[in-house]
């Protein structure tokens, strides 16, 4: 064999590459623009609320919602990535809190029974949208849409079925109470560390001695974890690599030998079973479950997501991205009322941080991408 | 050049065993009839050029042996055994890589990514299983330094590479991972001189070890430069195959294009195509 031409020996580093700083760096991460939405929004409260929104009990005062709604905005910023949507994730919330009402209620199951038919459920109807929308070819948008009708309306009419007439299903919280496995998915989580940090006097307390914030509440134990996981897999397993791909092109995916279909349906399910983990946290906390639980909460969901730097197009974006973003719309709902502001401001808000998102997402992707 | 070239070809004895074998396939897509019972078969260390014209059905062809087409009609053996791909995946597994003629790259992520799309390298098991960035990242730069391209780093977006460089991952990522079979759809339709010799030679590289080659090109020099035998694709039926030394270029080019109209060109452009 004749000689092949050898390329001649490199130096270590290529002369083409400018030294690239930090912030030239940061730029291509696509969390970027909500990490800085944070500190934008912070330092607006900072300034114009009153001081209490970020004492612990304030700052607790806007996680729980933000944890409510970034649960359900890593699920879909996951299935963004992925390249698709789900539009009924709000509905879903309404429609397993009632399944898991009807379980511990109706059906009297202990939560060791409740919980994982509830997860089975909305797993199930996420496989189903996920079904449709790959054997179909259809978009997800319009698909998941129907859906989002179909699982408001069987919520209105289960519950109706379950409560004998009624939009509202009461009584969880007696039927829970006592379970075993109620501590993880309602309440405070370490209580005694509050008590004890009271104790202290490094929390604030009430004048009997109580610490004013009995705990951390578990939905945001469960959000920082979630969002630790979600971004484990994206980044460092190739169950990350596949989601990413499917969604960047499906078609080169699995002609690479990526299992797309799988890859989608698994997402839909996961995204589902956000849905439904946010309705039994929520309906243990407030001992019923009524229809209109969950409403707008998918478009809420997504807007987390894109604020955390999900491109509409899919094969890109991060979880922690989306945590931040939910976070945002925490800071924004009820950092409103600590300040002078007219509290229907809310929406213009984050209008406008919507579209500055989307704005500066696409910027980003055009700098990742070189142009092209 | 002339039919020598400076390639070994492989010595493949008539009555090698193929790995695979393609008997009477026939595509439809709807009323459209791309292939029309095509047989093809590739043996151990031979490098099996497919030629024609453009919408020939090559393509479509090569995608239904590395599972992304079933096929309407017609059988597909591997080892004398019957195969029913039903997906690339299954290809993979039985050992056939393709470098796609759209090369199925994903311009958002990064080259390391999609080198090993689908085949990530994992390290730790149970719960901890994840991949192996490291070794993945280090490959990569190998795999390309082989095919004479310095990346400027494997975290770079695949998007920002030029045309030839991202042929070439596509490439190298199918030499890395064609244990058997290697099919190449077009693959030095953009890369330079140096990177095409690279491809030429890597072709024979693999051949030398064994691997079934399959080589599409509308570059007569190139297929000549590397074939053992030539089939001929027109409208989606095989004009049949030559082995190498059977068929003079010229032959083989007239072939090609489907007969006489190039012979009329040739005249005016001084032999110069
Ligand atoms: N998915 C499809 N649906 C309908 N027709 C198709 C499809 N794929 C290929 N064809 C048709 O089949 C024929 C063969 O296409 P193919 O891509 O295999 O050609 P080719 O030989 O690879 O051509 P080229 O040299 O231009 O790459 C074309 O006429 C094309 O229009
Ligand atoms: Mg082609």
């Amino acid at each position: 064999m004749a000689e092949v031409v050898q390329p001649a020996i490199q130096a270590a580093k290529d002369e083409r590459l400018k030294k690239e700083g930090l912030g030239a760096r940061l730029m291509k991460r696509p969390e970027l623009g909500a990490i800085a939405g944070v500190i934008l929004v912070t330092t607006f409260f900072l300034i114009t609320a009153d001081s209490a929104m970020f004492t612990l009990s304030g700052i607790m005062n806007f996680m729980t919602p933000a944890a409510q709604l970034g649960i359900l905005a890593i699920g879909a910023a996951m299935l963004m990535i992925g390249g698709e949507f789900d539009l009924s994730i709000g509905s879903m919330v309404a429609f397993a809190g009632l399944i898991f009402g009807a379980a511990t209620v109706t059906l009297g199951l202990p939560l060791i029974f409740a919980i994982p038919l509830t997860m089975i459920v909305a797993a199930m109807i996420g496989a189903v949208n996920g079904s449709i929308v790959l054997r179909t070819g259809l978009p997800s948008f319009i698909v998941t849409l129907a859906f989002l009708f179909v699982l408001r309306g069987a919520s209105l009419v289960g519950l109706k079925i379950a409560s004998g007439g009624s939009t509202q299903l009461r009584g969880v919280r007696d039927a829970v109470e006592g379970d075993w496995l109620a501590p993880l998915f309602s309440g405070d989580a370490f209580g005694p560390l509050f008590v004890w940090l009271a104790e202290a006097g490094v929390i604030e307390t009430f004048n009997n001695g109580a610490p004013k914030v009995p705990g951390i509440p578990v939905e945001i134990l469960w959000f920082a974890f979630l969002a630790l996981v979600a971004t484990y897999v994206l980044l460092r397993t190739p169950a990350g690599n596949w989601i990413f791909a499917a969604g960047g092109d499906s078609n080169a995916a699995s002609n690479s030998g990526v299992p797309v279909r799988k890859v989608k349906v698994s997402l839909f399910m996961l995204t589902a079973m956000c849905g439904a983990l946010v309705a039994i946290i929520t309906v243990m906390d407030s001992g019923s479950t009524d229809a209109r639980r969950g409403f707008m909460k998918e478009f809420e969901a997504i807007i987390a997501a894109v604020i955390g730097g999900c491109l509409l197009t899919g094969g890109y974006g991060s979880a922690i991205g989306a945590f931040f973003g939910a976070i945002i719309f925490g800071m924004v709902t009820i950092g409103l009322t600590y300040t002078d502001f007219d509290q229907d401001w809310f929406q213009i808000f984050l209008g406008g941080m919507l579209l500055i998102a989307v704005l500066f997402n696409n910027f980003i992707r055009k700098r990742v991408t070189g142009e092209r | 050049m002339t039919q020598d070239s400076k390639f070994h070809h492989g010595d493949v004895s008539t009555d090698a065993k193929p790995i695979i074998e393609m008997i009477d396939i026939e595509k439809h897509f709807g009323n459209i009839i791309a292939l029309a019972g095509v047989s093809f078969d590739v043996k151990p260390g031979e490098c099996h050029c497919l030629l024609g014209d453009n919408g020939a059905g090559k393509s479509t062809f090569i995608k239904t042996m590395s599972g992304v087409h079933k096929p309407t009609h017609g059988t597909i053996t591997i080892d004398g055994k019957p195969m029913n791909f039903s997906s690339p995946r299954d290809a993979m597994e039985a050992g056939i890589a393709t470098v796609f003629q759209d090369l199925a790259m994903i311009p958002l992520m990064s080259v390391t990514r999609n080198f090993f799309m689908g085949r990530e390298p994992t390290i730790g098991r149970g719960p901890t299983k994840r991949m192996d960035v490291q070794k993945m990242n280090e490959t990569v730069v190998e795999e390309m330094r082989k095919m004479g391209i310095n990346l400027r780093g494997p975290d770079q977006a695949v998007g920002t590479l030029s045309g030839g460089e991202r042929q070439t991952v596509a490439i190298a990522r199918a030499v890395y991972f064609g244990a058997r079979v290697l099919i190449l759809d077009e693959p030095t339709s953009a890369l330079g001189v140096r990177q095409t010799s690279n491809v030429l030679a890597t072709i024979d590289r693999v051949r030398k070890q064994g691997v079934g080659v399959v080589f599409i090109s509308h570059n007569v020099r190139h297929a000549l430069a590397v074939g053992d035998r030539f089939t001929v694709l027109n409208r989606g039926k095989t004009l049949g195959t030559a082995k190498r030394g059977e068929i003079t270029p010229e032959a083989l080019q007239d072939l090609m294009a489907g007969g006489q109209e190039l012979a009329q060109l040739e005249g005016s452009l001084e032999g110069t195509v």
